[in-house]
């Protein structure tokens, strides 16, 4: 502060993103992001709402406004467990666990999302698992998260790893589906035709 | 007509007393069943949050590999949450949005598979409600659960937002299923309250609270233990029991599938059942 720079505490209109609420509405398949009517509703369904920085209905708020840097930066989207219990109870029909996974899949894409949260990560390893082996590998799986955000908190789970060791509920082999490269089912070639037929880039979905 | 059977990932992993008991349950009520053949990952929660689309495409796969080996109007047997909240979103989204069911339905294509829209996705609750029924279960319990306080727990993505065969906020399928086996059901107004899923590995604080508000307010209620109809949940009000009671004090309560009680009603043996696999034994109801 000394050399005179002072950080600006609001928000021009300038530094808003006017194509951010449009891209996020066609990403959750919908346009009832523009029904909401600010009520509140989802936030007091939310079971974990107490511990989000911007509420459900400020993140509806702020998408709409342009917000895109905060937004997406925000530990919120990161937080819901999608139990679907605002979008059900939204008097508007807006569905909000949809919005939040496309906010959550843009964050990802813009890799904006906060460095080392575990939530994000586990997410990204979870689907490189999956498209390797067809299925998710719980063991491997968390190794990974751990590994790659906080390798202290593996030692925290060590006895109840090994208590699942010993009762049958996790063990080493990796489980993997049959269909191999170019036969019938193959999940690689299914996968690249779905890329193949994915909108161009910068258009409205992904 | 042959069930198809779609376990989902943890059904092999950490919930594989799920597995065993329903099957077990499926064969002492005679209703016949089949694995879904070379089946994948349905799409699952982490995955949605990366691709929406791949997501759709692995449920998808399922969806036609049933096709394939049961008829147009399989019906497929989904007993974890997630999974039979994934397929059957990706039923919706794939009939809702043409696009998006397009570039699903040809990538199947690629690699020989068709889509089957009119294939069933179904809960066993849901099976066993309606296809069976609470009378022919009760006619079916040699041991029933005289005595018993069971707390039904339904969790979330079960019955929200696409189950039709129950109540999105006070379901009652999995109550009737058990207290046609002769258990009593507490009434608990948190049935359906979210127990935050991959939340207790991610952000642990946050998850054991969820949970232990759970655990505490089926005590409160009078029950002696609950009952689940999903993996994570069973995982997370069970195995982090310790880390509950360390944190908000002592608490145990044994936390078992619906399954797993049903196939005590049934005269089924607990080894035959997977509840040697249980933390918290059941003895510790009583």
């Amino acid at each position: 502060m000394s050399d005179g720079q002072m950080p600006r505490k609001i928000t021009y209109e300038a530094d808003l993103d006017p194509h951010f609420a449009e891209e996020i509405a066609a990403s959750a398949r919908g346009e009832q992001l523009f029904q909401c009517i600010q009520c509140g509703t989802c936030g007091g369904a939310c079971p974990v709402s107490p511990y989000m920085d911007l509420t459900p209905r400020r993140i509806i708020a702020m998408t709409r406004a342009g917000y895109k840097a905060e937004v997406l930066k925000s530990h919120t989207i990161w937080l819901c467990a999608s139990c679907y219990a605002c979008t059900v109870a939204c008097p508007k029909a807006v569905r909000i666990t949809d919005v939040m996974y496309a906010l959550k899949q843009r964050a990802i894409r813009d890799g904006v999302y906060p460095k080392r949260f575990p939530v994000p990560v586990l997410a990204r390893e979870f689907f490189q698992g999956v498209l390797t082996t067809g299925r998710n590998n719980e063991l491997p799986l968390l190794i990974k998260m751990y590994l790659k955000t906080n390798i202290f908190k593996m030692l925290g789970q060590a006895v109840m790893g090994l208590r699942l060791f010993l009762t049958g509920r996790i063990g080493l082999k990796q489980e993997r589906i049959a269909a191999r490269r170019g036969e019938k089912g193959d999940l690689r070639t299914i996968m690249a035709a779905v890329d193949r037929g994915a909108p161009a880039k910068g258009g409205p979905s992904q | 007509m042959t069930y198809l059977y779609y376990p989902g990932c943890s059904l092999k992993g950490t919930g594989r007393g799920y597995e065993e008991s329903l099957l077990a349950v499926f064969d002492a009520l005679q209703l016949p069943w089949a694995e879904v053949k070379d089946w994948n990952c349905c799409g699952a929660t982490a995955y949605m949050a990366v691709d929406e689309v791949k997501a759709f495409t692995l449920a998808a796969r399922n969806l036609a590999i049933a096709r394939e080996q049961g008829g147009e109007t399989a019906q497929v047997i989904a007993p974890c949450s997630a999974c039979y909240l994934v397929l059957c979103k990706a039923q919706h989204v794939i009939h809702d949005a043409p696009e998006i069911g397009a570039r699903i339905t040809d990538a199947l294509g690629a690699a020989q598979l068709t889509y089957g829209p009119r294939v069933q996705v179904r809960h066993p609750l849901d099976v066993l409600i309606n296809d069976v029924g609470t009378e022919r279960l009760a006619a079916a319990a040699t041991a029933p659960l005289r005595g018993r306080r069971v707390a039904c727990y339904y969790g979330c993505q079960m019955v929200r937002p696409y189950a039709t065969f129950d109540d999105q906020y006070a379901p009652t399928s999995m109550d009737r299923v058990l207290r046609a086996m002769g258990a009593e059901t507490v009434d608990w107004p948190l049935k359906t309250r979210c127990c935050g899923g991959t939340l207790t590995g991610t952000i642990e604080d946050v998850g054991l609270r969820l949970n232990y508000i759970l655990l505490r307010e089926a005590k409160k209620r009078g029950a002696d233990a609950i009952a689940t109809a999903c993996p994570l949940c069973q995982f997370n009000l069970e195995c982090y029991q310790d880390k509950i009671s360390a944190v908000y004090g002592a608490s145990r309560l044994p936390v078992l599938y619906f399954s797993q009680f049903m196939g005590m009603a049934l005269g089924l043996s607990e080894a035959r059942l997977g509840i040697q696999r249980n933390f918290v034994p059941l003895a510790a109801a009583v």
